[in-house]
């Protein structure tokens, strides 16, 4: 039996991914394996769960370093006995990815990106890449002063982003200087300004192979949105544009592992322009996975060196809507992790 | 008048009126009338032939259903589902 670390428990109004990773694991008919959950805070609600994670670690948050990020890891895996991870979170990656010889010389599995291919696709760098592989995204710029944010009448409406999260309409001037203020408040320096392209949002969650092949991929629309434009309700798609567009951007960065991809259809020229990629399996990845295409459970077997058998069809008009539900948990518990920092749902009642 | 209908050869059409694009995810509803012009359409059926289906099926006259048939064509043509050509 292998022991899969994942992080990533939050399953809040803003999901992250890692609790629909450890459902699309969990639920493979072939699973006979253990998962540790790994988490940044006591009330991850994921991470409350005993009947999603074996156990829990608490980890040090990125701004630690690396060095206490390894220095954690060392002590989980002693416990623990890792057999792989999966880093779900963006902030978080740049550390996994430093450290993933040091994993691999310490017997734990991981299937990332390179420094390189991870920089290449952030946001800052969207338009060097869209220029050097041919295809189309908004033009960006950053503000990394808040004395000189030249955002013009003219250009109005624009996006104006985090590097790893937050994204906002500004219809005004007024506006932008508000969100580049907050968002820099929350997540620092720089601040990206992004034409704004009118048109539907598509996306793509994708597995590649590290050596330029797109080994599946799966597509999805929103439904309804939350307030801050995520999706709640979203519908699985089969689109030749976005899935070629994917396949061309994989391809292009040699991308191991999991990305996602989120492009604009533009209602002006009706083309993709390519607005994010996400370097991990999307929050919406359970959508994929009840379509019929079982993205974390190839992830699996690429980074475990099995040979793929899963299948790389699923169907396009499944629909997933989030909703709310209340987990029940006792203090003892919270305490523990807040305390120990780890808890092991085997050895409590 | 000529279509390009390849978007609509796609659609996943429902016996209750939910029309699906698998491409762009997008959900319409209709009515039996509008129903029946996309399973003609789908069906290669000639202009002519789906406005006397609509006559005989509801009881209709010519002008009036080739009217709500040119009306049903501008929505699909707006939504994208088909194209002048």
């Amino acid at each position: 039996m292998y022991n899969i670390a994942i992080t990533g428990l939050n399953a809040g109004d803003t999901p992250a991914p890692g609790v629909p990773v450890i459902r699309c694991l969990t639920e493979h008919p072939d699973w006979a394996e253990s998962v540790c959950g790994m988490a940044y805070d006591a009330l991850e609600s994921g991470a409350l769960d005993r009947n999603l994670v074996s156990s829990v670690y608490l980890l040090p948050y990125p701004k630690s370093g690396r060095e206490a990020l390894l220095e954690r890891l060392t002590y989980i895996h002693e416990v623990e006995h890792l057999d792989v991870i999966i880093p779900n979170l963006d902030a978080e990656l740049p550390n996994f990815i430093y450290l993933r010889d040091r994993l691999a010389d310490m017997g734990i599995k991981t299937f990332l990106p390179s420094e390189e291919q991870f920089n290449r696709r952030s946001k800052v760098n969207l338009n060097k890449l869209a220029e050097d592989i041919g295809i189309n995204t908004p033009k960006t710029r950053l503000i990394t002063d808040p004395t000189h944010i030249d955002v013009r009448m003219d250009e109005l409406p624009v996006m104006v982003k985090g590097l790893y999260y937050e994204a906002k309409i500004a219809y005004t001037l007024d506006e932008v200087r508000h969100h580049v203020y907050t968002i820099a408040a929350m997540w620092g320096y720089p601040v990206l300004i992004q034409q704004f392209i009118e048109g539907e949002e598509y996306n793509a969650a994708a597995v590649g192979d590290g050596k330029g092949n797109l080994l599946a991929v799966a597509g999805m629309k929103k439904l309804v949105f939350t307030d801050k434009g995520k999706g709640w309700a979203c519908i699985s798609i089969i689109n030749e544009g976005l899935n070629q567009l994917t396949e061309q951007i994989v391809s292009a960065l040699s991308w191991p592992g999991a990305l996602e991809v989120e492009a604009i259809k533009s209602k002006k020229d009706g083309k993709f322009y390519l607005i994010e990629l996400n370097p991990r399996f999307a929050a919406w990845i359970y959508l994929a996975k009840a379509a019929g295409i079982n993205l974390p459970y190839l992830y699996l077997q690429l980074a475990l060196g099995r040979q793929v058998t899963e299948k790389l069809e699923y169907r396009s008009g499944v629909v997933f809507t989030n909703y709310t539900t209340n987990l029940i948990t006792d203090l003892d518990r919270i305490s523990t992790l807040f305390t120990e920092g780890e808890i092991n749902y085997a050895l409590t009642i | 008048m000529d279509f390009d209908n390849s978007t609509l050869k796609e659609l996943a059409i429902s016996e209750s009126g939910l029309i699906f694009d698998p491409a762009s995810g997008t959900i319409y509803t209709s009515n039996s009338v509008g129903l029946l012009i996309l399973d003609a359409l789908k069906n290669g059926k000639e202009l002519i032939e789906i406005r006397n289906m609509i006559v005989r099926q509801y009881d209709v006259d010519e002008q009036t259903s080739e009217r709500d048939m040119y009306d049903f064509f501008s929505q699909l043509n707006s939504s994208g589902v088909i194209k002048h050509v």
